[in-house]
């Protein structure tokens, strides 16, 4: 039974970094039915700009860092991020935006692969340590391990994902976000710019995703320029399962993402933790390809 | 054609191959016969993964994975049977040729199998679920291989021999392979299969309108495509003396990409051409390290933008082409 704690714990925390990350996936998604393969390097700059913000902020290993300095590292690296985003679609996507299915999905491959390399001549391939911003408390509850690192993880996941929620229902601009993923020419004849709502939503996904990589590397303390491809592969997973398009599905399949993959590790095998996201894929498109929340939408010809 | 004269053909043509590859194994140096070779290996890749991603139009992009596949599947089945029939002892040219050859068949197919498992899900819904499935294969596969003691965990499969696996991989066999794969490809673009992988390609609700069965055409193309690359994996293999799983990593399924978008998506002859040109540029600028991907990156992004159907896009090299440039010029 304490395992079964443990790994929920775990699973918990790690989820809600997924859930994050997949948000970006859906949202964009959602509007320009395209996978943005480079928010998986967005999530890398994240945590690469938590690390060089946290130095220059005066970091030192060992010392105690100010609760509003972490907080400054949180915020920098998501508006850093948030303009990577917006310079990502404006450069690369816009130009590409009404072509065929097949060239933007290119293009997304090709930003990654851009991204990772200049991660890689920029950063270095060596992993580096992620400064421990938030100093570290363990916990013993009744056999389980708990780390004040997992609690916050949780719960500024949770309070970004409600302040999405928020904004998403209740603005003008999150309603103009919903109708531009409805229907994007119908939203302009409205009066709503979809240049500028597009943008918004890659800045909101790619605030996130850096959000993602600070908790990331708070919670696995080593970072590296390749680091995005396998979580952005789960949480893009997390997305499908949820039903691509679908916020609160993303953060269901985040959480059911993050709590599987944990107790694969914990009862079978940790080398099959990647593995059991796959395998989650593959029973999802077989049985549900439309995801939990998703609804099937006839094609129109 | 009567049959006589295209067996006569074949003859001549593998006579010239065998004797080319003479030549060049005695009297050029061994580096460049390498690079030769890889790009004769590429050239299958390339040709494969565009009868899928640029026919089809449906986007792989775990390639490496069945190439890997294919890989440790011709590797222990020749180290067994070789064992099997030989038991340690001399093998002959010929028995090895065969023992080779019959084990980068059961690569193929191996590969093949896997890319049914792989396909069979993804390929029944629209969209683009297969690039993010063929993503997650591909790095699944290295992920299993590497924790597969019997085939040597993450140092590799030598075979359990200090000497590593036999190297049968030569420029004859390369090129025979190519010219069988190429053949293969180039006949399914231009038959019926292929007209209706181009109908699914430009509007797949309109091909089924018309009757195409969508999902078993797309499933078909890829298991094609999964073979060939089951099949340069075995020719790879018996290149180095090690299979190891970090070469058949996400970078390798990236520049046979490069490969067809350079050449073109959809053509034949341009995927070859990719292939080699791709090949021989990274090969030559291995120095630049990082900043070749990133140039390639930068160049498919920039084609994208300004020629979204690659450099020769879906139009064929052929003789009559080119002289019919020339004419026009």
């Amino acid at each position: 039974v304490a395992t079964f704690f443990q790994q929920l714990v775990n699973g918990l925390s790690v989820g809600s970094i997924y859930a994050l990350i997949a948000l970006g996936y859906t949202m964009v998604y959602g509007i320009l039915k395209l996978i943005n393969f480079a928010h998986s390097e967005v999530f890398m700059v994240g945590a690469f700009a938590g690390y060089f913000l946290a130095a220059w902020l005066g970091f030192e290993t060992g010392e105690a860092f100010p609760f509003h300095l972490a907080f400054l590292v949180l915020v920098g690296a998501m508006i850093a991020c948030a303009s990577l985003g917006v310079t990502i679609e404006r450069a690369a996507y816009r130009p590409v935006r009404f072509a065929p299915k097949l060239t933007p999905l290119i293009t997304a491959i090709g930003v990654s692969l851009f991204l990772q390399n200049l991660g890689l001549i920029v950063f270095g391939a060596s992993p580096r340590s992620f400064p421990k911003i938030v100093e570290e408390e363990v916990y013993n509850v009744g056999g389980v391990i708990l780390t004040n690192h997992k609690i916050v993880i949780f719960l500024v996941g949770l309070a970004l994902m409600v302040g999405l929620h928020l904004f998403i229902q209740r603005t003008w601009t999150g309603k103009a976000m919903r109708a531009v993923s409805v229907n994007m020419a119908a939203a302009r004849l409205m009066g709503i710019s979809v240049n500028r709502t597009i943008a918004l939503t890659f800045a909101i996904g790619s605030a996130l995703a850096a959000a993602g990589g600070i908790l990331f590397g708070l919670d696995q303390t080593r970072i590296e320029p390749l680091m995005g491809v396998m979580v952005g592969l789960k949480a893009f997973v997390a997305a499908v399962l949820g039903g691509i398009g679908k916020i609160p599905g993303a953060v269901v399949g985040g959480i059911v993402i993050g709590v599987a993959e944990q107790m694969t590790a914990g009862y079978i095998s940790a080398d099959y933790r990647d593995a059991v996201t796959f395998a989650i894929l593959i029973v999802v498109l077989l049985l549900k390809p439309e995801g939990l929340f998703g609804v099937v939408r006839p094609e129109k010809v | 054609m009567a049959w006589a004269t295209r067996l006569g053909i074949c003859v001549a043509a593998l006579g010239a191959l065998y004797a080319a590859g003479w030549l060049l194994e005695t009297y050029v140096i061994e580096y460049v016969v390498r690079i030769i070779l890889l790009c004769g290996i590429n050239a299958i890749l390339a040709v494969g993964l565009n009868l899928i991603n640029g026919t089809t139009g449906q986007f792989s992009i775990g390639h490496a994975g069945f190439m890997a596949v294919g890989a440790y599947a011709t590797a222990f089945t020749v180290v067994n049977m070789e064992q099997a029939l030989f038991g340690g002892g001399e093998i002959g040219a010929v028995a090895g040729a065969a023992i080779f050859n019959a084990g980068i068949l059961v690569g193929g197919v191996l590969a093949g199998v896997a890319g049914l498992a792989v396909g069979v899900p993804s390929l029944r819904l629209k969209g683009d679920y297969l690039a993010i499935v063929t993503l997650g294969f591909g790095e699944i596969i290295r992920l299993l291989f590497n924790n597969a003691d019997f085939l040597g965990g993450a140092t590799g499969y030598g075979g359990g021999r200090p000497a590593g696996l036999p190297i049968y991989t030569s420029f004859f066999w390369v090129f025979a392979w190519t010219a069988l794969v190429i053949l293969c490809v180039r006949n399914l673009t231009f038959s019926s299969f292929g007209r209706a992988l181009q109908a699914i390609r430009e509007d797949e609700v309109a091909a089924e309108a018309t009757g195409v069965p969508t999902t078993r055409m797309k499933v078909l193309s890829f298991v094609v495509s999964a073979v060939t690359a089951g099949v340069a994996g075995g020719l790879y293999a018996h290149l180095q003396s090690q299979v190891s799983p970090a070469e058949y990593n996400f970078d390798r399924s990236i520049q046979i990409i490069i490969m067809i978008i350079v050449g073109g998506l959809g053509s034949v002859t341009g995927a070859v051409l990719g292939a080699f040109f791709v090949t021989i540029t990274l090969q030559l600028t291995l120095e630049f390290g990082e900043y070749r991907l990133l140039t390639y990156a930068l160049l498919i992004i920039v084609l994208m933008i300004v020629r979204p159907q690659g450099i020769l896009g879906q139009r064929e090299v052929s003789l009559a082409w080119l002289r019919r440039r020339k004419g026009a010029a």
